[in-house]
Formats: C-alpha cells, structure tokens, sequence
C-alpha cells in the first residue's frame, strides 16, 4: 500500500499528485473509420510512450462518445476488447466535453485509493458531418432536443451569442477574434497531429462565409474524427518503471456550476433567474479553473502555458479571463501584445487548439492532456514553450460539464 | 379544412396580441423564477421546497445578445428542404422583474443591422412551422420600434 501512505503525504491542502507515464493520440481528421480503431491507436501509442505492455496496466477508463444509441458502445470495455480482454477493471464516463477530463480524474481517483497502479485513459470519437444534433427520436423533456426542435438553436448560435456580447460589453471586434484564428493556425501548422495544418490569414477568416453573427466559418472549430490516451500511474509505480522524473498532474475540476448561473450555457434556452438569490461571485467558468488552482495551490501567474477549448475564436478571448490570465474585459488587449502566442508571457493553445484540430468530444479533454505533458517534457518540438514547468487545460460543454487539468514537471 | 394551432411546447407560453407571455413558475417557498416551467422541484440548493405556482413573465426585456442562423438547423427542427434556406435571427433578452434570459426566434423580417445589445424588445405570438393540419405556434422577440 506504498501508494496509499504517498497520497496522504501529498501537501497540505493539497490532493496528492499521479504520475503521467505516456501521452498518445491518433490524428485528428474526417477519417470515416470507427472510433474504436482511433482509441486503439491512440492506445497503443500512449502505452509506447511509457515503455509499457498493455498486460501492466491494471484498469480501463474510457471516455463515451454517443452513437447509435449506447454511450459509445460502452466505451471502456470497448477498448478493451480491441486492445485484448485482460481481466483489468473497467470503467466508462461520459460528460460531454469534460468526458475525457473526468475520466482523468476517475483514473487518478484508483490509483490515490490504491485500486489501480497503472490506468489506460481513453477517447475517441467519429464526428457526424455538419452541426452536431440530438439523437433521434421525440423527447420534448430532452432540453438539448428542444433547443433544436423549438428555436433550431445550432452550438454555433450560442458562440455567436457570446461574440456579440464581448463587441457590445468590452469593445471587442471581428478583427480581434480573427487574431485568434491566426494564431491558433500557425501553432497548428506545426503539429503534425492537428487536422488542419495550414497558416490562415486574417483576410480568409474575414472572406469565410458568415455562420452565426458576428462569426464566421474560420472563427468556429469544425468537429473531427480523432483518438487519445494517457497512461497514468502512481508515483511509486513510475519509479519502479524507469520514470524518475515524470510529468505529474495535480490538479482535476470537475464542479458543477452554482445556481443561479446567470450565463446562457448549452444547451438551455434560459439561464437561471437571480430573482430570488444572488449569482455567485464569479462565472461557471471562472469556478472551473478557481477549483483547479485551488486543489494544486497555484494561481494563474505560475503558468507557462494554457490548453482551453476555443470552440469559437471569441470564447478562447473568454477563457483568458476566465482563467485569471487578464481581468475581465482584458482579453483582447492580452492577445494583441502576443501574450497568449508562443515567446509570449503565457501561450494558450500552442497545440493549435480546437481551431486546427475540430472538436472530437470525448477525446478532447485527453488531447489536451496530451499537450501539456509533451509540453512540460520540452518534446514539443517547434511549438515547445521555453522552460515550461506548469500547464493548464480547461473546457465547458453541454448540460453544466467542465473541467481542468493542471499539470506540472 | 382550417389547421388547428397547437403550440410547439404545452404550457410555455398563452394568450393573443398584446395579451401574449411567456409562461413560468415560481417556487411558493423561495420565489425563484423558473423559466422553462419547473413544476416540481426548486432547483434553489438552499430551498427543498416543491410547491410551484405558474406565472406570468415579463412583456419587455432587454436585448442581452442577437446572433443569427444562417444555415439551416438540422432535424428535430422543421424545415422544408425544397426551398432555399432563408436565414432568422435569434435574440436573448434579460427580463428586469425576473432577472432571467431568455432566448426566442427574432419576429419574422428582423434583422441583425436592426438589433443593439441594451435595445428594448417584447414578446409576441409566432409561427414557428405549419403543416397540413397544425399550425405549430411559437413566442418571438421583437424589438421596439421594429415593425417588420
Ligand atoms: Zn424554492
């Protein structure tokens, strides 16, 4: 029980920390073949880059994609009959966007409870073509349904909603949210696992045809096939296997929002009303990344980098301000000193994020992981932030999902 | 044979012309606002109540935020694919009285050149699609001074 007596002399205040012992993925593209060979690969690829046999790892987490109508055929278990049933344990998740961060945190809750020295974490994901819809069927007490059904009120309606919001409240303009495309593409041009790899200008982002008001198609991630997989471990077990110095993650968030939220969050068609409480100090999204800082006793001046779901370029200015990079209304200023861009003082999405990727839902939240951990080894090649030591990843999805991850070497 | 007007969602909203609202709850023990109804469970954490009386929401609001769709929204929504897709606008709007957002389908004709953030609107009966039977109604946003 080595691994118990090290969780509980993890710091004070602090939960105590899982080793990352590989970081695989298989590329992001419209590769019109099934999510579990992406998971596969992606598995195979993590379970290499820790110097692992699939017969070491001791339990299966893997994050549900919603096809066909069972939760990506169980997605665990799934995965584990390609990769070969081996009598481990098994888990599956599914929460939206943050599937793969809580299946994360699924992980590393094993492995702090002894129940698991080594866990395989898994995602992936055949995206459908187009605007991402319900499934089948009449279910008018189904709010994602009767969003659809009621207004047509498509993910990127919402993205256009909160861009035009930051124009009205801060001043924020199309020419800025296509920075963001900008250099989000150039960092994806050098990743040889993002889907889209070539530069943008701000010229063809404002040429692309318009999608939801103020955006247009190049400010709106599309959604794409892809897999990930992390190989988490106990600190003890990555001594014993040749890992004296892995990358650690210590921090996972989870939480919910606090009613009243009083943003308009997918997929509701109204938020919460505030008649009768007070909303709470700050946004659903700022909590997600206070709950992370909280848990690993950091705070957003000890980043090097930050991995965030930009699902639409104006939301990544959001989440700027929502991790405490820049106070509210800041954003943009942020990213026209270059702050945000590689050489800057903290580069968010040097992955190339979701605008050169597309979104792979249940993979997402892992690639992201992915990124950190290739980052904070200095293997990132000519994306590599200089030095970094602490990374952030934080996204939001549908039906009050979140999460973050916080990284560190 | 005349349609018969069936509102797309039982309960949301009632009435004719000016007479027209959105339709909510409100928690006999707490006074939230709930918008889509709740009609048996507060969803206040510190309220257990599950007492919820319907209400009346507000006529006007504010304009919070607009966008459009300019693509034809995918299935459950109803649209016919023989004819060209003709893009509407959506429009959220902040009820003072409620303290709520709420989002509707912009009144036909309203554009996003007629629409600023802070800019009054009100709430007015809709169609949101009809078929051979049944005219499927709807709430619409309009703004103040716009009559399309
Ligand atoms: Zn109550």
């Amino acid at each position: 029980m080595d691994d118990v007596a090290l969780a509980a002399g993890g710091g004070a205040g602090v939960t105590a920390e899982v080793a990352v012992l590989g970081a695989g993925m298989h590329p992001w593209g419209k590769w019109g073949r099934s999510f579990v060979e992406y998971g596969v690969v992606a598995a195979r690829a993590a379970l290499a880059d820790a110097g692992l046999q699939w017969r070491d790892i001791g339990s299966v987490i893997g994050a549900g994609t919603v096809r066909g109508g069972y939760p990506g055929y169980i997605a665990g278990a799934t995965f584990a009959r390609a990769l070969g049933w081996q009598g481990s344990r098994v888990a599956s998740v599914y929460a939206a966007c943050a599937s793969g961060a809580q299946a994360v945190d699924a992980a590393r809750a094993q492995i702090l409870s002894g129940q698991a020295d080594a866990v395989l974490v898994v995602g992936a994901d055949a995206a459908p073509k187009g605007f991402f819809r319900p499934a089948g069927g009449d279910r008018p007490d189904d709010p994602d349904w009767l969003r659809f059904r009621v207004l047509g009120a498509t993910n990127p309606v919402y993205f256009g909603l909160y861009a035009r919001r930051r124009m009205a409240v801060y001043g924020d303009t199309t020419d800025d949210f296509a920075q963001v495309k900008v250099k989000n593409a150039a960092m994806g041009a050098l990743n040889p696992r993002a889907r889209y790899r070539s530069p943008v200008t701000a010229e063809e982002v404002a040429a692309s045809a318009v999608v939801a008001d103020p955006l247009r198609l190049l400010d709106i991630c599309a959604t794409s096939d892809g897999g990930a997989a992390v190989v988490l471990a106990s600190m003890e077990f990555a001594r014993r296997h040749g890992h004296p110095e892995p990358v650690r993650i210590r921090a996972v968030s989870t939480v919910t929002p606090r009613f009243p939220n009083t943003v308009l969050d997918l997929p509701d068609i109204a938020t919460d009303s505030a008649v009768a409480v007070d909303p709470p100090g700050g946004t659903f999204r700022m909590s997600i990344a206070g709950a992370a800082y909280e848990e690993a006793g950091i705070g957003p001046e000890d980043l090097s980098l930050a991995e965030v779901y930009d699902l639409s370029t104006a939301l990544e200015v959001q989440w700027y301000e929502d991790l405490g990079l820049c106070g509210a209304g800041e954003g943009v200023r942020l990213l026209r000193d270059g702050a945000t861009a590689l050489g800057g003082r903290v580069p968010v999405n040097v992955s190339g994020g979701l605008a050169s990727f597309g979104e792979a839902v249940p993979a997402q939240a892992i690639a992201q992981v992915c990124e950190l951990t290739w980052q904070l080894r200095g293997e990132a090649g000519g994306r590599q932030v200089a030095g970094a030591r602490v990374g952030i990843s934080a996204n939001q999805g549908l039906f009050g999902h979140g999460s973050a991850v916080i990284a560190v070497r | 044979m005349p349609r018969t007007r069936t509102p797309v969602v039982a309960g949301w909203f009632e009435g004719d012309g000016d007479g027209f609202r959105l339709l909510g709850t409100r928690c006999a023990s707490c006074a939230s606002v709930f918008f889509p109804r709740e009609d048996h469970y507060c969803r206040n954490p510190a309220c257990a109540s599950g007492e919820l009386e319907e209400i009346r929401l507000s006529r006007r609001g504010r304009v919070w935020s607009f966008t459009d769709s300019r693509y034809r929204p995918p299935s459950p929504y109803v649209s016919d694919p023989e004819l060209p897709w003709q893009p509407y606008v959506l429009i959220a709007v902040e009820l003072a009285a409620e303290r709520i957002v709420v989002l509707g389908q912009a009144a036909p004709g309203v554009t996003v050149a007629d629409l600023a953030v802070g800019m009054e609107a009100e709430v007015v009966p809709g169609v949101l699609h009809e078929d051979a039977a049944t005219t499927w109604t709807t709430w619409h946003w309009r703004p103040a001074g716009v009559r399309a």
